[in-house]
C-alpha cells in the first residue's frame, strides 16, 4: 500500500519559513535571542560571550532534550523535513566520480530513482536511489519520490549489470511510496515491484540498503531487499503512511498523529522487531542541522558494511541473506497446551561465518 | 472503479450499496438480481445468470480444487501475535479473536498437500472473510513454507490469492513479508519448480506485489481486481476516479501481465493441465 493523503497536506505540514517544526518552537526562541545578542554585541562593542555560551549551552540541553523524546509523528515530520539531505546531497557529498546511468531500455526514464557509478571512500559501487528534488521544480520532475514501474525496472537493470561485474549495491530509500497512479498501474506497478523484490534476494552480490528518509512501503521495499539493512535515527519505514493508514482504519486523514504511534515506524521500535539491522545515529537536532554530519556517519556506515561483506563468499552471502529475510515475523505455535512466541527457527541458526583469507582488509 | 461500485477490497465504494439481508438470497452485484443462496453454492459460488464469481473462503475453495478427501492441511497451529499491540476502533488482538472464532480459521491462509485430478501439489488459498486476506507474519511464513515444501518435494505449487494487502496492523513486519514470500518463491524458480498463481477478486497492494504476480503462470478469475493501489487509494492520493474496467482482470490480461482468465467451473483441469505441460 501506498502514501494516501495528497500531496497539499504534506505541503501544509511544512515547517514555516526559517525551517522549525512545530516542536522545535523553543528552540526557535532560543536561536533568536543568540542571534539578537550577538547583534548587539557587534552593533555596541559590549562583551556579551557569557551569557551567549550559557544560552547555547542552553540550546544543546534542550535540543537533545527534545529530539531523545520525539514522538512517532514528530519523527515522521523530521523525516519529511524540507532541509532534511535528500539523495542528491549524499550524492555530491558522499560519492567521488558519480556517473549516472539513465533508461530501463523498454519504456523510459524515470526521474525518481537514481542509478549509476561511483565511489564511497574507495569502495567502487552501484547506487540506485529515491530521489526527492529540492525545489518545486525538481520536485515535479522526480513526482515527490515516487517512482513508476520504469524506475524500479531501471533499478533492477542496473543492479543486474552490477551483479554482472561484481560490484556491490548501495539502495538509499527515500520515499513516500511508489506512485498510485494510473499510468502507473496499467504499467504494472506490482509486477516491477514483486520481480525487484524475488531477483534482488538472489543477486550474487553484496547489498547494502539505507532507509535515509521516508521508508514508504510497497515503494522503499521495491530497491530495499539486501544484505544489511539499516535506517537513519530519524527516518521512518512503514507498510503504509500514516495518512493512508488514519484514513482506513480511523476513517480520518488527520489521525495521522496516532497511526503514526500505533504502526511502530521509528527507527528503535523498527530494530527491536529485528526488521533493520542497523541505526545510524544522526547529528545533535535532526540531519537536517548538520548534513555534512549526517552525511559522514552515513559513509562510515556504508564503507564497514561493504568491506564486512566483501569477505563472504557468494554462497553463503546469498544464504545468510534469505536467512535473514526469512526470521522476519512473530506468531505463535500452539503446541498442546503450551504456546511459545518464536520469531521462526531460522533466526536461531547461526549465519555462514565469512571464510579467512589472508588479503581480507585493505587500510 | 466500475459501475456496480462493488468492486474494492475492502468494501469501500462512492457510491451507496443498497443493503440486502443476508440469508436465503442474496444480490448478484453483476446482474442485480436476486438469487437463490443454495443456488449460487453449488454452482462454485458463481451468478448462474451473469457469471459473476463471489468470493469464496479458503476452505470453499480449496474443496473445489482438490480431488475429494485429498487436501491434508499444514500447519493449521500457527496463531497470529500481537506484536506492536496495535488498537485502532479495536484492539488487534480483539478483531483477531473474534475473526477466529467466526471463520474457524487462525489466520487468513489455510495451507497444505493435496491432489487435484490426480496430480499432487502443494496449495494455499487465502482468505476474504479474514481481514480482507490481509498479509500478516503467519500468512507470510506459511507462504514462504509453501514454497520451500514445494521446492524440497519438487512438487507444483498453487497459490489462490485473494487480498487486500499487507497487514496494517503488523507494520513493518507484514512490509517484511513481502520481501520473505518473494525470496521463497526466487528459490523455488531456481530450483526449476512449477508455481501456479491464481488471482481472485481482489487481490491488492502487497500480496499483489510480491509472491502473486511470480507465478511461472499467472491465472485471474473473470472481473477480479488486480491491483497495486486499490481504487480507494488512489481517489485519496491523486483525486481520480477510475474508469469502467480498470484493474479488472480483463484489463491486466489486455496490457499483458496475466496468462489466461478461467471461469471457476474450469480452474481445477487448467491447473492439471499446465502441471501435465510443466510439471515433473
Amino acid at each position: 500500500m501506498t502514501r494516501t493523503d495528497d500531496f497539499s497536506v504534506a505541503v501544509a505540514n511544512e515547517p514555516n519559513g526559517n525551517g522549525y517544526l512545530d516542536f522545535e518552537k523553543p528552540l526557535a526562541n532560543l536561536e533568536s535571542q543568540i542571534a539578537e545578542l550577538r547583534a548587539l554585541q557587534a552593533a555596541k562593542g559590549i562583551d556579551y560571550s557569557p551569557e551567549i555560551r550559557q544560552l547555547r549551552s542552553n540550546l544543546v540541553k534542550l535540543t537533545s532534550k527534545i529530539y531523545n523524546n520525539l514522538s512517532a509523528w514528530e519523527t515522521v515530520q523530521v523525516a519529511r523535513h524540507p532541509r532534511r539531505p535528500i539523495l542528491t546531497d549524499y550524492l555530491s557529498l558522499m560519492m567521488k566520480d558519480f556517473r549516472e546511468l539513465h533508461g530501463d531500455r523498454c519504456f523510459g526514464d524515470d526521474r525518481a530513482i537514481v542509478t549509476g557509478f561511483g565511489r564511497i571512500g574507495r569502495e567502487k559501487v552501484l547506487l540506485v536511489g529515491h530521489r526527492k528534488g529540492r525545489t518545486t521544480k525538481e520536485k515535479v520532475e522526480c513526482n515527490f519520490g515516487c517512482a513508476h514501474p520504469e524506475g524500479y525496472r531501471k533499478a533492477l537493470l542496473k543492479m543486474k549489470l552490477a551483479e554482472k561485474f561484481r560490484l556491490p549495491i548501495v539502495c538509499l530509500i527515500d520515499t513516500p511510496g511508489a506512485y498510485p497512479g494510473l499510468d502507473a498501474e496499467e504499467r504494472g506497478q506490482a509486477q516491477a515491484i514483486a520481480v525487484n523484490l524475488m531477483e534482488m534476494s538472489r543477486l550474487r552480490v553484496p547489498v547494502v540498503c539505507v532507509v535515509i528518509g521516508e521508508g514508504g512501503s510497497g515503494g522503499a521495499l521495491g530497491i530495499g531487499v539486501g544484505d544489511r539493512f539499516a535506517i537513519m535515527q530519524f527516518a521512518y519505514y512503514s507498510v503504509i503512511s500514516p495518512e493512508g493508514c488514519a484514513a482506513i482504519l480511523w476513517k480520518d486523514g488527520a489521525e495521522a498523529p496516532k497511526a503514526a504511534e500505533a504502526l511502530k515506524l521509528v527507527s528503535k521500535d523498527l530494530l527491536k522487531r529485528g526488521v533493520v539491522d542497523h541505526i545510524i545515529p544522526e547529528p545533535l537536532g535532526g540531519a537536517h542541522r548538520n548534513p555534512h554530519e549526517a552525511v559522514h556517519n552515513l559513509e562510515t556506515h556504508l564503507i564497514k558494511t561493504i568491506r564486512e561483506l566483501r569477505r563472504y563468499k557468494i554462497e553463503n552471502l546469498i544464504e545468510n541473506r534469505y536467512r535473514k529475510l526469512r526470521s522476519i515475523g512473530e506468531f505463535t505455535i500452539a503446541e498442546k497446551t503450551t504456546s511459545r512466541t518464536v520469531r521462526t527457527a531460522a533466526a536461531v541458526e547461526t549465519p555462514v561465518k565469512p571464510t579467512a583469507r589472508r588479503k581480507t582488509t585493505k587500510a | 472503479m466500475s459501475n456496480n461500485g462493488s468492486t474494492s477490497w475492502d468494501g469501500y465504494s462512492l457510491k451507496k450499496k443498497r443493503e440486502v439481508p443476508e440469508g436465503l438470497w442474496r444480490r448478484c452485484p453483476g446482474c442485480e438480481d436476486m438469487i437463490f443462496t443454495r443456488t449460487v453454492e453449488e454452482n462454485l459460488g458463481v451468478c448462474p445468470e451473469c457469471r459473476h464469481h463471489f468470493r469464496i473462503s479458503a476452505r470453499q475453495r480449496i474443496k473445489q480444487l482438490c480431488d475429494q478427501d485429498s487436501f491434508e492441511e499444514q500447519m493449521a497451529d500457527y496463531f497470529p501475535v500481537d506484536a506492536l499491540n496495535f488498537t485502532d476502533s479495536q484492539a488487534y488482538k480483539q478483531r483477531l479473536r473474534n475473526l477466529q472464532k467466526k471463520t474457524g480459521l487462525t489466520d487468513a491462509v489455510v495451507m497444505g498437500k493435496g491432489f487435484v485430478k490426480g496430480r499432487p501439489l502443494i496449495l494455499a488459498a487465502l482468505d476474504p472473510n479474514f481481514m480482507m486476506g490481509s498479509m500478516g507474519s503467519v500468512v507470510g511464513e506459511k507462504i514462504t513454507v509453501a514454497a520451500e515444501l514445494a521446492t524440497e518435494l519438487q512438487l507444483p505449487l498453487v497459490i489462490v490469492s485473494c487480498s487486500g494487502g499487507a497487514r496494517m496492523q503488523e507494520g513493518a513486519l507484514s512490509l517484511a513479508q513481502m520481501a520473505k514470500t518473494s525470496a521463497a518463491v526466487g528459490r523455488l524458480h531456481e530450483a526449476g519448480g512449477l508455481f501456479i498463481s491464481v488471482l481472485a477478486d481482489p487481490t491488492s497492494g502487497g500480496v499483489t506485489a510480491s509472491f502473486a504476480m511470480l507465478g511461472d503462470v499467472i491465472l485471474a478469475e473473470p472481473g477480479a481486481l488486480i491491483c497495486f493501489a486499490g481504487p480507494r487509494t488512489i481517489w485519496h492520493t491523486i483525486k481520480v476516479e477510475l474508469p469502467a474496467g480498470f484493474q479488472k482482470a480483463e484489463f491486466l490480461l489486455e496490457h499483458g501481465f496475466i496468462d489466461m482468465i478461467v471461469h471457476r467451473k474450469e480452474l481445477r483441469s487448467q491447473i492439471a493441465r499446465i502441471i501435465d505441460y510443466c510439471g515433473k
